[in-house]
């Protein structure tokens, strides 16, 4: 425990990646396997359920270190991170225990789970004693399932390449799954992770994916889009459709579906499974899961879906933007997060919100590794497979053409309307690459602006990790009246805690400070002073929330210092973009 | 009878006639320690302990009216009996005891009850109303002992010299960082010093405290082999401005009681936190509470709200003094649990 705690603080304490990458590469090069499994597991955003409830903890603590519940509640307030907040008051070890990570988590932790409290009581308190500060902390944080260090599953990747002088892609389609709940991370698992490569590695894959290469934000004015990119027929462009992005594998007679995340979701998507049967074992097809609004089958067939697909090639902008959602079928993703949500899929779930895949590119066919082969011939080679599927769950994601960028940026208009999040450039001669490479071609993503208002600020919460001691989480409102409206309010309707400078969140805060009119745990609510422009993903109608709408991904555009709060937008603003 | 009470200009003994730390312009002033918000220009006539005499010149000014008791010793004005006594804090910090009328106060000033040897030990002193600072009043602020700060930071420093790499270490100019030179281990390699710091070096090495052979670092030209295995003491306000350029590639790191939490740590950007404070712990307010066998205590400057409360639940009669004393040490910290 004490090896991977330091680890811990090695990589808490640089922003720097290579600094990052020899933590890990040390740490990895002298760790037990049994320890270095679940280290991978941890670090690669593997999160066991949690063991102990949070509030039960909470009071083991404070017995723990004798303080009367307000005082505890204090100390959490300034720290602002409970598992660091209990390892700084509970009293510290005499001598630590020298148990690795594995035999801590297998012996010590795991076992905790589902016990009765009157068990934790007896059993936690004595563990903590076993561990100094550091490693106190990050045991409770493995505890307590809020294990987070800024590592990414690809800087993981890049340290075990590293160590073993394998190729980061091998590595990359190893730790596929890995972070599965179902797996339980051993030696073994980690020995095979590291293992140097053997010559049937191919035939062991079972249903693992293959990394998904991921896109990289454009930013640039459409004006130098030639410049930079060429011209557009350098290009294949999509729709950047706003889904669950996912992969088909088909292997053994099987179909897995797994999501960006890495997770198996086959089990969510039942009726996926009647792709299985049509397509060929050794098919891997990467694509985007969308809501689709009519039941396929009573609607469309896959002719004219196809159809559909190709029209919206070649349309023009008129023609395009009028009730091409309607015609196109794709639903909000908001449906598609109400199904996500639920725990057991009903008939009716499945019916009224079925899914469907739109694909973006072909990964494997005939049980060969397609990534080397170009951009375009994958996408033709895509189309074929698709075709001979013939069914309606599975359609290619429509080419859009252009002769210029100018009038590519013109169709993007459309994209709200469509309901999607801008487009996608994927240069035709790219390779597939892993994650975010750039080294073998690349994939931009285009989106669009995203929605804006100028909203106020009326709660302020205490950030977490670094920004533990500002007031830097806040809930925004808007009104809900127009000006001069008598007794009108401030609605609440997001949250937001990112957008704004370090320096920004320090003033905020202090003025936050300074106009609070009351304090709930640690949220104040102050005096409405500050607005901000607000911008979001996507707004919808929402039942959950007192303004009756949700926006998706809010953040702080800027601070207008300039707006007295009777300026700020009202609710009316917000429902007509809602259109 | 009220011995002290808090005044727009700062705390007053209305018997004495004087003001202790004010903040404002006064006629007589009592002086606990040479901090810049306890003591400050202006005064008519300042009075502090003897210790404390070198540090205070050198900061208000050569020829300020100043005059000094050695701890222990006593004075009496208008009938009240003052005397100083050691808080620990700093070189010349003490804690002033008031008597009058057979009731004893006595204001703590800063403190800290670890002794460190660059000024006289903490000594508690037994009265009826005890005033005290509450800068780190959580109990999440519990202070490792010293000895096992300074092995750390001898350990950063020494595995930064192997890298070829200069170690370079924020601290407080007065007090910290001459508590920082006399604890670590001067034989790892050269220190060199900022200019804010090496004029209170000579102060404390008058004084009689063993302050190990520094260099000016604005003598080293960039580039200089010798920096690569030195260790700079700077203050904060030194991070990030164009005098950090001539290290080249350096480790920092701060020392500082606020470091105790991972995300002041992670705010300052450093490469390490030394926890490492002039003030007393959590434990460390309790014991030196405790100690005084005072039935009434009157809370200044940090956690005030919450000592209160919990002092009031031990039984003591506590109340909160409102005063202007910051944290000297890392104003530009944003600061926990203050919010009285
Ligand atoms: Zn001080
Ligand atoms: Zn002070």
């Amino acid at each position: 425990m004490k090896a991977f705690a330091e680890l811990y603080a090695r990589l808490d304490a640089t922003t720097s990646s290579n600094a990052k990458l020899a933590a890990l590469v040390d740490y990895f090069s002298a760790a037990e396997p049994a320890d270095a499994a679940w280290a991978v597991y941890f670090l690669s955003g593997g999160r066991p359920r949690q063991l102990v409830p949070t509030r039960l903890m909470r009071e083991l603590a404070m017995d723990a270190a004798n303080l009367p519940e307000w005082l505890f509640e204090e100390s959490y307030q300034a720290v602002g991170d409970l598992a660091e907040t209990v390892s700084l008051l509970v009293p510290t070890a005499e001598h630590s225990s020298n148990d690795g990570l594995a035999q801590w988590m297998e012996e010590k932790l795991l076992p905790l789970r589902g016990e009765p409290p009157e068990v934790l009581a007896d059993r936690l308190p004595p563990l903590w004693r076993q561990l100094d500060r550091q490693s106190l902390m990050v045991c409770l944080k493995l505890i307590t399932g809020a294990f987070r260090v800024g590592v990414s599953k690809l800087l993981v990747t890049r340290a075990l390449a590293t160590m073993t002088g394998l190729d980061a892609k091998r590595i990359a389609q190893r730790l596929v799954g890995y972070t599965d709940l179902s797996n339980r991370p051993d030696a073994s698992a980690y020995e095979r992770l590291v293992a140097q490569e053997s010559a049937d590695e191919h035939a062991q894959r079972g249903g693992q994916p293959y990394p998904f290469f991921l896109a990289h934000p454009l930013q640039l004015p459409v004006e130098q889009f030639e410049q930079t990119l060429g011209p557009p027929s350098a290009w294949q462009v999509e729709w950047k459709w706003d889904g669950i992005r996912a992969q088909l594998v088909k292997r053994d007679g099987r179909l897995w579906v797994w999501s960006r995340g890495e997770e198996l979701i086959s089990e969510r998507f039942p009726e996926l499974d009647e792709l299985a049967p049509r397509l060929l074992d050794g098919t891997v097809i990467d694509g985007e899961l969308v809501v689709w609004k009519h039941a396929p089958d009573a609607t469309a067939s896959q002719a004219d879906l196809m159809q559909d697909a190709a029209e919206l090639d070649s349309q023009t902008l008129n023609e395009q933007v009028e009730g091409e959602l309607e015609r196109f079928g794709i639903q909000p993703f908001a449906l598609l997060q109400q199904r996500i949500g639920r725990k057991t899929l009903s008939k009716k779930i499945l019916q009224d919100v079925p899914v469907a895949v739109l694909g973006y590119d072909l990964l494997e066919w005939e049980g060969r590794d397609w990534r080397s082969h170009p951009q375009h011939e994958r996408r033709a080679q895509l189309e074929a497979v698709i075709t001979a599927c013939a069914s309606p769950r599975l359609m290619p994601s429509p080419k859009l053409t252009a002769n210029t960028w100018a009038e590519l940026a013109e169709q993007r208009e459309a994209s709200r309307s469509l309901g999607v999040e801008g487009m996608m450039l994927k240069a035709r001669d790219a390779l597939y690459g892993v994650g975010r490479t750039k080294d073998m071609g690349v994939w931009w993503k285009w989106k669009i602006d995203p929605f804006s208002v100028d909203a106020v600020l009326i709660y302020a919460q205490r950030g977490h990790g670094r920004r533990a001691s500002l007031y830097s989480d806040y809930t925004f409102a808007v009104w809900d009246g127009p000006p001069g409206a008598k007794e009108r309010t401030l609605v609440p309707f997001a949250k937001a805690y990112s957008g704004l400078t370090d320096e920004e969140m320090r003033k905020v805060d202090a003025i936050v400070r300074k106009t609070t009119v009351e304090k709930f745990g640690p949220v104040r609510s102050v005096t409405p002073t500050l607005v901000f422009e607000l911008g979001f993903e996507g707004i919808a109608l929402s039942k959950r929330h007192k303004s009756g709408i949700a926006v998706r991904f809010p953040r702080m555009l800027r601070w207008r210092q300039d707006k007295p709060v009777e300026e700020a937008d009202t609710l009316a603003n917000l429902q007509d973009l809602l259109q | 009878m009220d011995l002290v009470i808090a005044r727009p200009e700062g705390l007053y003994c209305p018997p004495g006639d004087f003001y202790i730390d004010p903040w404002r312009p006064v006629d007589r002033a009592v002086i606990t320690h040479a901090h810049g918000d306890h003591a400050r220009w202006g005064m008519k006539h300042y009075l502090a302990a003897a210790p404390g005499e070198g540090i205070l010149r050198s900061r208000i000014g050569a020829d300020m009216p100043l005059q000094t008791l050695p701890y222990g010793e006593r004075i009496v004005h208008h009938g009240v009996t003052l005397s100083f006594h050691p808080a620990g804090h700093v070189l010349g910090s003490a804690q002033v005891r008031l008597e009058y009328e057979g009731e004893v106060w006595v204001a703590s000033g800063d403190y800290k009850v670890e002794p460190d040897g660059t000024c006289a030990p903490f000594e508690p002193v037994r009265c009826h109303t005890f005033i005290t600072e509450s800068t780190f009043g959580l109990p999440i602020y519990t202070w490792q002992p010293q000895a096992e700060i300074f092995a750390g930071i001898n350990e950063w420093w020494r595995a930064n010299q192997a890298q070829g790499r200069a170690s370079v270490l924020f601290s407080y100019a007065f007090g910290k960082a001459q508590r920082i030179l006399h604890g670590i281990d001067d034989g790892i390699g050269p220190i060199l010093v900022h200019g804010a710091v090496e004029p209170l070096n000579r102060v404390y090495r008058e004084a009689g405290i063993r302050i190990p052979e520094t260099h000016y670092a604005g003598d080293f030209k960039k580039n200089d082999p010798m920096l690569r295995e030195a260790l700079i003491v700077a203050p904060p306000s030194a991070g990030g401005s164009t005098w950090m350029r001539r290290f080249g590639d350096y480790s920092d790191a701060f020392a500082s009681g606020w470091m105790m939490l991972r995300g002041t740590r992670r705010r300052r950007g450093v490469d390490r936190g030394f926890v490492l404070s002039d003030h007393a712990d959590w434990p460390g307010l309790l014991w030196a509470i405790e100690q005084t066998g005072a039935e009434r205590v009157m809370v200044t400057h940090g956690s005030v709200a919450i000592l209160v409360r919990y002092l009031r639940e031990q039984g003591l009669d506590a109340q909160g003094f409102t005063t202007e004393y910051g944290d000297e040490e890392e104003a530009d910290l944003v600061k926990e649990g203050a919010s009285v």
